[in-house]
């Protein structure tokens, strides 16, 4: 095992902290003195409601700017857009870079950004750092490889294509000459950057689509890697929330009598908890550790006023609202055909409500941040956030003073799944901060994030099929029916349909040439705090859209991936669904008591399906394998690819079959991991994945493997056992 | 308020420190080590696990005046990225970590099954690692590891790779 340079992965030593100053030297001293520094023109800001890299369609849409610095010393720093939050940023950017730079993997020093606007978006979210990145950071890098080259030939007055770049030295080939990059960066800065530098053909790659350890490995298994709970600031305390259990009342009264008794405990206050759309009254504890702001959270009584949330914050309330819309029709979003007129006539006709339940994203390591309010006006965090772009956008807003005022430092993110995307608990150490004139580290308990939220929202989908005399699927209608992020967080208009879950559930999107294709909405508002999910509303309504066509495909007495490969009219969905169909053995007879179910689904530009197998027990099933296969265009690292799928197939499982979150008398019931189970290892079925090798644009990898996952078993349950299941979650012991 | 004495990683530590706060917080916001995570507070999900006297302990509900007299390994007692120990030498091998969050826990895990079943079967590595949660979903992962481990023989691994 080759042990990498520590220095080349200086974001898990939490090093971002020199970067503004580095940038101001740069800035200061002229490019000459510095090195070369490479980068494109920040795009505009897009506004928040557009801000769609989290869930919809429109994701490619937003630009990314990213920086490279080459110093005299010949050390490559790439200031890395997409904080890592175990997905794989830190090995998938810098080999964009690295593949056309011409340097070794190991020869890319990682600085993770702060934010700034240069540097454009910066959010880990909707599968986006290499589709996203893919052109951005390739260009820059061929583009300074480029100049080097130049600047190397021009020093020795011999002609450029006499020269070739290699692991971060310029060689002239008649001679044998070398310069370093560190050696020419000062003279390739000078120089005009290429507009449209020649970006290597596929087929060339050394380093894009090949098999490479991840370099942050050896710090993840030692336990050197920082996390965000791991920061610790020169004079900070520490602060533990004090939540409602009912998120949203008023504190009445305080009584701190008991918890002041205890050695360590600072101060206990009020404050609150601001959410996107509306903020919470909330309490805290100051201590001097951790264990002695825990233990005055517990001696602490608070008397909160709740209103009316008792009787209408449950999500029995939340779900017969939705079902009284089940009853009705929505709002239209798309319709390819008459489906009314396809529908009335059709010889079969099915119609079905599919039920997913809101969930935790439950990252391991819980909410956690560091804010320093100084007396200067001047703000500093240290987090472990998905977007420090976002993330100073809602610091500047919520503080109200300019982001040139605010420095971010991100830190490892142990797990996220679109939780930390969401600054409530970011803003709430601001607050405690500016309060008690100190930096305050704030931690989130388990039971504040499994009580308190955001969300992966419940819904529910009407659906709606038709079948002719010749078994043919002529009529098909998508109803989803619930609680809108863009609507809740973002406060869009709610007299139209949701276009992040129909833009995603569309014709175009999903392929299936139906004759009478329709999607509808309907909005059901709730209290209960929502956000993205891994895999945002696929999550929810691959489910229903794959169990549902399965359920038609039945009906019509087809087999299940012939009759999807006869109505989808794209060669990538058909390449995929045919890989599958062989690798999951689709023509070989099951013994009796076993059963397969598949489902296909596109989420974040890539093509998922999926074969699952289950046998009956005396009891119930079990889950024996599960194969899936994903076309996500071109890919950095396949064991990346497969890592976040096997990810995606653990967190869709555990989606399916673990009990979700349920709110009654306004709170919810469940409140650690005793109650809201997540997936263990005993559990884990057999996996494999393959990747189909399509060279198309680079897709999502990190939420596609999901969405097919939860149709994929019920489909199983029902080839295995009759029995249809159309609402999740359920019992794998019971299947109820 | 007595000193408490503590030993982690063959080291003596005395704390100033309430005797009912948990290992964990004194591992990590006292002596100042902080691969060993905290993820749920109540030895549900073995982010926090530690191996007290060789045993793979939850440290997250564990007093500090408990463990008074024992040996305590964390994750930087296993090995280091110089010198690692053949399980960590297997993660790295089998590529398991994702954010790796909950690796340190189930590091400590692995190390101490394979102390002791130098061989385990499957159901052995169940029963040793149904405890420790991964939202990322490196089981799979995890088994291959222990597996690969298991070939390779142990040493000194009370006091890591030393």
């Amino acid at each position: 095992m080759k042990h990498l340079e520590e220095s080349n992965q200086e974001h898990l030593n939490f090093k971002t902290k020199d970067m503004s100053n580095r940038r101001d030297f740069i800035k200061t001293l002229g490019l000459s003195s510095a090195g070369l520094m490479l980068g494109l023109s920040a795009t505009p800001r897009p506004s928040v409601v557009k801000m769609t890299t989290h869930g919809g369609p429109s994701a490619l849409a937003l630009e990314i700017n990213p920086f490279i610095v080459i110093e005299p010393t010949g050390k490559i720093i790439l200031i890395n857009p997409r904080p890592d939050m175990g997905q794989g940023s830190t090995q998938a950017v810098p080999s964009l870079l690295a593949e056309e730079l011409d340097v070794r993997l190991d020869q890319v020093t990682i600085w993770q950004s702060d934010g700034k606007n240069k540097y454009g978006d910066q959010t880990s979210g909707g599968s986006s750092s290499v589709r996203a990145l893919w052109n951005p950071i390739r260009k820059a890098g061929a583009a300074a490889r480029e100049m080097l080259v130049k600047a190397a030939a021009q020093r020795w007055k011999v002609s450029e294509t006499e020269c070739y770049a290699k692991e971060g030295k310029i060689y002239h080939k008649p001679t044998g000459k070398t310069l370093s990059y560190g050696e020419v960066a000062d003279d390739a800065s000078k120089l005009e950057v290429p507009k449209n530098p020649t970006l290597k053909e596929a087929k060339d790659f050394k380093i894009i689509g090949k098999y490479a350890p991840r370099l942050d490995v050896p710090a993840r298994v030692t336990g050197k890697a920082v996390f965000g709970i791991d920061v610790e600031v020169p004079g900070m305390v520490y602060a533990v929330m004090i939540h409602n259990p009912h998120i949203h009342g008023k504190v009445v009264s305080i009584d701190d009598s008991e918890a002041l008794k205890i050695k360590g405990v600072q101060k206990v206050l009020k404050c609150e908890r601001p959410m996107p759309h509306r903020t919470a009254e909330a309490v805290a504890i100051i201590a001097d550790n951790f264990w002695a702001a825990l233990s005055a959270k517990r001696a602490v009584k608070v008397q909160w006023e709740n209103g009316d949330i008792p009787q209408t914050m449950t999500t029995e309330v939340y779900f017969k609202k939705c079902a009284e819309a089940a009853t009705k029709e929505g709002l239209k979003a798309e319709e390819h055909g008459d489906f009314g007129v396809k529908f009335s006539g059709a010889s079969k006709k099915i119609e079905a409500v599919y039920e997913t339940p809101f969930l935790a994203h439950a990252p391991i390591e819980p909410e956690n941040a560091i804010a320093h309010i100084k007396e200067d006006g001047t703000a500093e965090v240290w987090a472990p956030i998905q977007g420090p772009d976002w993330a100073l956008r809602d610091l500047a807003g919520y503080l109200k003073i300019k982001p040139e005022q605010i420095k971010v430092n991100v830190a490892l993110l142990g797990g996220a799944f679109g939780r930390k995307a969401y600054h409530d608990f970011l803003l709430e150490a601001c607050y405690l901060s500016r309060e008690v004139k100190k930096p305050v580290k704030l931690v989130w308990t388990r039971e504040d994030d499994i009580t308190q939220g955001p969300y992966r929202p419940g819904m529910l989908a009407r659906m709606q099929g038709g079948i002719d005399t010749q078994g043919n699927i002529v009529a098909y209608h998508h109803h989803p029916i619930g609680e809108s992020i863009q609507m809740q967080v973002f406060k869009t208009p709610t007299d139209k349909p949701d276009d992040w879950i129909c833009g995603e559930l569309s014709q175009k999107e999903q392929k299936y040439n139906i004759p009478a294709f329709k999607v509808s909405f309907s909005h059901v508002p709730t209290d209960i705090p929502i956000v993205w999910w891994r895999s945002v509303y696929a999550s929810n309504f691959g489910f229903s859209q794959e169990g549902f066509l399965d359920e038609l495909i039945h009906a019509a007495g087809k087999d299940p991936i012939k009759a999807r490969l006869e109505m989808l009219t794209d060669t990538r969905f058909k390449t995929v669904l045919e890989t599958l169909h062989e690798k999951a053995k689709w023509s070989e007879k099951l013994p009796a008591g076993q059963g397969k179910g598949i489902a296909i689904f596109k989420s974040f530009g890539s093509i998922s399906a999926c074969c699952i197998t289950v046998s009956k027990q005396a009891n119930g099933v079990k889950i024996d394998k599960v194969v899936s296969v994903i076309d996500c265009g071109h890919y950095v690292n396949p064991d990346n690819v497969k890592a976040q799928t096997e990810g995606n197939i653990v967190m869709g499982i555990s989606a399916a079959v673990k009990k979700g979150i349920t709110f009654s008398n306004g709170q919810a019931e469940q409140t650690n991991f005793h109650q809201y189970q997540i997936m263990r290892f005993n559990e884990m079925p057999v996996v494999e994945i393959h990747i189909v090798e399509s060279g198309a644009e680079p897709g999502g990898v990190g939420e596609p493997g999901l969405p097919p996952i939860a149709p994929a078993l019920t489909n199983a349950i029902f080839a295995a056992t009759g029995k249809r299941i159309r609402r999740l979650p359920f019992d794998l012991n019971t299947l109820a | 308020m007595a000193a408490i004495s503590l030993n982690v990683n063959g080291k003596n530590y005395n704390l100033d420190v309430e005797p009912q706060m948990p290992l964990l917080w004194a591992i990590r916001d006292i002596i100042g080590l902080k691969g060993t995570k905290f993820g749920c507070g109540i030895a549900q999900c073995g982010a926090c696990t530690v191996h007290m006297d060789g045993k793979p302990t939850r440290s997250c509900v564990l007093p500090v005046q408990a463990v008074t007299g024992k040996k305590i390994t964390t994750i930087e007692g296993i090995g280091t990225e110089e010198n690692l120990h053949p399980v960590q030498q297997a993660w790295i091998d089998e590529q398991v970590p994702q954010c790796g969050y909950c690796q340190s826990g189930q590091i400590m895990a692995a190390t101490a099954l394979l102390k002791e079943k130098p061989n385990p079967t499957n159901a052995d590595i169940d029963a040793a690692m149904r405890g420790h949660l991964c939202r990322c979903g490196t089981y799979d992962r995890i088994r291959k590891a222990i597996k690969q481990a298991s070939k390779v023989a142990p040493k000194n691994e009370a006091s890591g790779g030393k």
